[in-house]
């Protein structure tokens, strides 16, 4: 409704019927926006599935399905993760994950932000949370011992992965926050 | 933080030995935790734009071949029906009569290396028969300096093979002998670099390591005959240890289209023909599959339901000189055979995929030519020849000898069983339902399910399958319940850093052990997120470059949905436009942002079409050719048009004449049924001909468009004596 409208509309009415009315309105405009956020959040997992859809048929093997699952932009943990896998997966046959009963689960994940992101303020604290000597930058020996002894530990595949990326080959360090930058970048893109 | 975390949370103070400050035990807990989840989350979201990328890829190599079938399978039903014009028939009897098509005997005559000399200034290796392990060992060590082996030894070594695998059996049986470990390679593309490696991790073939090499060695890659004179030479030295399988790209009208015949006619200008010929042989002479222990079976490309080994092991391999070649049949006959083998509805479109009629269930209704149909009786009529004979010499000019007392209509029944079984051989895929389907994004073979191997494999009493033609990203790949095996040698094969290669290692336990490998230095340096950089950069390029050669279509598939003419369309429309268009079946709303890189939205959901299209122009043609929509098309169809014109340059000049080129182009026109005026070709043909000698060079005419592969100049070999 045009401004003009809405004020002559409003005008007519007594204070509680106003904000009645605009209160519809809110809702209104909210309704609208939730659901064409809905229809693009179903879009983008749809999107997701599709492309470890080989077949074409609406299944994909449940072992891909943890990458679809954070590709779309949450951070659960991998107990998390494996909790809502295992939820997801066909009971017969086994190893297929149905998009029908995909979609449900995970747009209610998406739209509730059930897993908080991960900003990269957050994880540059996290980092510096590990320099307690404010060096500035974290000796690769050390990165290795929290990020495969403590949490989730990591497997050597993703600890060698990371360093090749994190490590300054110069400096033989990790400039954390140069990292965090670099890596947060890509998403922007 | 909500996290289920399995390991122990007792409170352990853990100090960091670093000075005096610790952190607490739960502080860094909590911050790996945070660093792990995000690291994970990252490497998901690279993984998918790998993947993603990888379906590009894979979905415009595939629809390149389902073309190039498309192309042969029209050719195909032009020899079905003689077509009216006299010329057009003439053209089409001179690419497929293969009137230099000696007998065996004749043939051994014909390949005289002997008159060819070497000279003294030739700084190549050479070789002395019998071969030596020393001798194949230099041989190797010249190639990995980039050197040519000289044409003379190219056609002794390829004459001593060809009559070596006159010998073979169609499906070798190889023993372990409770000791042995064989080594099997899949696919290697002409990727000297990747064979070279595995020959250095694993040793080179020998009585102690022998190997299976399991087809696909051109092709694509820059080095494939250098791969095939090494692979033949080991197999000269141990005939017994080494086995070669035939995949579908040994085959020289594959080869037309993916660089093989390009790359020997490049390396060698004089004897380049001759060495394709002999070839050619060599290729219908490969065997079609190896069993090991009676219990492992490996072959190129799978199997189908109607999969017989003893039909297999029984047929003439060597009479199938290409997959693709279709069957000659009788006129009449055959119109109803096709009418038979038809199935009823027509091409529908699945989600996106391409449907082609595949090559062993009948010629498509839809790509017939509208060619005034007459009988075989007629066309007689006019050689002077009886139809028998017309037939017969056309069956053999095609390459399949038939003796004269069988009865053709049971011979080509039985010929129709046996190609079919090569073809399902050499072509088809696994797929994870049951059943078996055409394969029809290929163009060939099918795709076989889990219940299918089953059956195949316990009728035959076989515990595995091993395969390869598929790349994966691993090297290898198990399926069907981990019946059949999925081994790929080539690495990077789409692109750099975009897949690693693999071999087996199988002992008597036969359970296969793997090696993985990915070649040149530069991948390895690369991280994750660089190699995935760079793939996708190269994906999306090969895909701008396909929505480029639809320009035409697609802004009238946009204007369909922009009846008053604004301009603009709805990212929606925009996506289902361009999906109608190249039936890719890719996400083109993910993908639509990473293929312009300026905006061409008002960021309402809505796309300014023709700003877009024009974002996509990648060629410039360095010559006036001033009608656009012609160029247009042409760059469309330019893998089709090379291949059509170097079949028709049987003499492989690299030249064909005005003539040939009109008639090609009115070939190819009227299979896809567009219009283009004779005027419109005769003055192309000639602003292409540019030393005005009235023929026209193929090369410089693909260099008029620019389509030239970015390490073409590697390709062209320096100036030695032959």
């Amino acid at each position: 409704m045009k401004y003009e409208q809405e004020e002559q509309v409003m005008s007519g009415l007594s204070g509680d019927a106003r904000r009645v009315k605009s209160l519809c309105f809110v809702k209104f405009a909210e309704i609208l926006l939730l659901e064409s956020i809905i229809t693009e959040t179903q879009k983008r997992i749809s999107n997701a599935f599709d492309v470890f859809d080989h077949e074409c048929n609406k299944t994909v093997d449940v072992r891909e399905i943890g990458t679809i699952i954070l590709s779309l932009g949450c951070f659960p943990s991998e107990a998390e993760l494996h909790d809502i896998i295992a939820e997801l997966e066909d009971e017969e046959p086994a190893g297929f994950v149905r998009y029908e009963k995909f979609l449900p689960t995970m747009t209610k994940i998406l739209l509730e932000h059930k897993f908080r992101p991960i900003t990269e303020d957050l994880l540059l604290q996290a980092f510096k949370v590990l320099d307690p000597q404010k060096n500035g930058h974290l000796e690769p020996e050390e990165l290795t011992k929290y990020l495969t002894q403590e949490g989730e530990s990591f497997t050597q595949e993703e600890i060698d992965e990371m360093l090749s990326a994190a490590v300054d080959p110069d400096k033989n360090v990790i400039l954390y926050k140069d990292f965090v930058s670099m890596m947060t970048f890509d998403d922007t893109r | 933080m909500g996290c289920g975390v399995t390991k122990s949370t007792q409170l352990q103070l853990k100090p960091c030995n670093r000075g005096n400050i610790s952190v607490p035990a739960a502080t860094a807990m909590r911050a790996a935790l945070l660093i792990q989840r995000w690291y994970r989350q990252y490497v998901a979201r690279l993984e998918m734009r790998r993947r993603c990328t990888w379906n590009i890829f894979q979905s415009i190599e595939y629809s390149g071949q389902q073309d190039h079938i498309k192309l042969y399978n029209f050719f195909g039903y032009l020899m079905d029906h003689f077509s009216s014009a006299n010329s057009q028939r003439n053209l089409v009897s001179h690419m497929f009569g293969d009137s230099d098509l000696f007998l065996d005997m004749e043939w051994e005559r014909h390949v005289c290396y002997k008159e060819i000399e070497v000279p003294d200034i030739y700084t190549g290796p050479h070789l002395f028969f019998p071969l030596t392990i020393s001798n194949v060992t230099e041989l190797v060590d010249a190639f990995k300096n980039k050197q040519k082996l000289h044409a003379r030894y190219v056609l002794q070594l390829l004459g001593k093979t060809w009559t070596l695998l006159r010998l073979m059996p169609n499906i070798s049986h190889v023993c372990t002998c409770k000791h042995k470990e064989i080594t099997i390679c899949g696919d290697l593309h002409g990727h000297l670099e990747d064979l070279l490696l595995i020959f250095y991790k694993n040793g080179f073939p020998s009585a102690e390591t022998p190997y299976v090499f399991n087809g696909d060695f051109v092709d694509r890659g820059k080095e494939s005959i250098e791969i095939l004179l090494v692979l033949f030479a080991f197999l000269l030295l141990y005939p017994h240890d080494v086995h070669l399988n035939r995949g579908n790209h040994e085959d020289h009208i594959v080869n037309l289209r993916y660089g093989f015949t390009k790359e020997v006619l490049g390396k060698y200008q004089v004897h380049g023909k001759m060495i394709l010929k002999l070839l050619q042989k060599i290729f219908s002479w490969l065997p079609l599959a190896t069993v090991i222990d009676q219990k492992v079976l490996i072959l190129h490309g799978g199997i189908s339901d109607k999969t017989d080994l003893n039909v297999i092991a029984k047929l003439e391999r060597h009479r199938f000189v290409s997959a693709l070649r279709p069957l000659k049949r009788r006129g009449a006959s055959a119109r109803q055979k096709d009418a038979a083998l038809e199935p009823d509805g027509d091409d529908e479109l699945s989600a996106g995929r391409r449907r082609v009629q595949s090559l062993t269930h009948g010629t498509p209704l839809r790509f017939r030519p509208e060619f005034p149909r007459h009988s075989v009786h007629s066309e007689s009529g006019r050689t002077g020849r009886s139809v028998e004979q017309e037939l017969r010499e056309r069956r053999r000019l095609a390459g399949l000898s038939l003796s004269s007392d069988s009865d053709p209509a049971q011979v080509l029944e039985t010929d129709a069983d046996e190609w079919k079984q090569i073809v399902d051989v050499l072509w088809s895929d696994p797929m994870s339902q049951n059943g078996c389907v055409p394969n029809e994004v290929r163009g060939g073979g099918c795709y076989w399910g889990p219940d299918v191997s089953q059956e195949v494999l316990d009728r035959h009493k076989l515990q595995m399958l091993i395969r390869s033609h598929e790349c994966k990203q691993e090297g290898y790949e198990f399926c069907h319940n981990g019946r059949v095996l999925t081994i790929f040698s080539a690495s990077n094969y789409y692109d750099v850093g975009s897949n690693r290669g693999a071999y087996i290692r199988l002992g008597p336990d036969l359970i296969p052990h793997f090696k993985q490998f990915q070649s040149s230095r530069s991948t390895r340096e690369l991280t994750l997120r660089q190699s995935v950089g760079r793939t996708e950069l190269s994906a999306l390029q090969a895909l701008r470059m396909q929505l480029f050669t639809h320009k035409s279509a697609l802004i009238h598939e946009f204007q369909e949905y922009d009846p008053q003419c604004t301009g603009v369309i709805s990212v929606k429309h925009w996506a289902a436009a361009v999906e109608k268009v190249l039936r890719l079946g890719l996400p083109w709303r993910v993908l639509r942002s990473q293929l312009v890189t300026s905006s061409t939205q008002d960021g309402q959901g809505t796309l300014d079409y023709h700003h877009w299209v024009n974002q996509l122009s990648v060629i410039q043609p360095s010559t006036e050719i001033a009608n656009t929509s012609l160029l247009e098309t042409l760059y469309k169809h330019h893998s089709n048009l090379e291949s059509i014109f170097r079949m028709i340059d049987t003499d492989h000049s690299g030249l064909i004449s005005f003539e040939e080129f009109r008639q090609t182009w009115k070939l190819l026109s009227s299979h896809l049924q567009m219009d283009i005026s004779d005027k419109a070709i005769s003055d192309l043909a000639e602003s292409i001909d540019f030393n005005k000698d009235g023929s026209i060079d193929i090369n410089e005419f693909m260099e008029a468009f620019r389509l030239v592969e970015h390490s073409r100049a590697e390709t062209e070999a320096p100036p030695s004596p032959e």
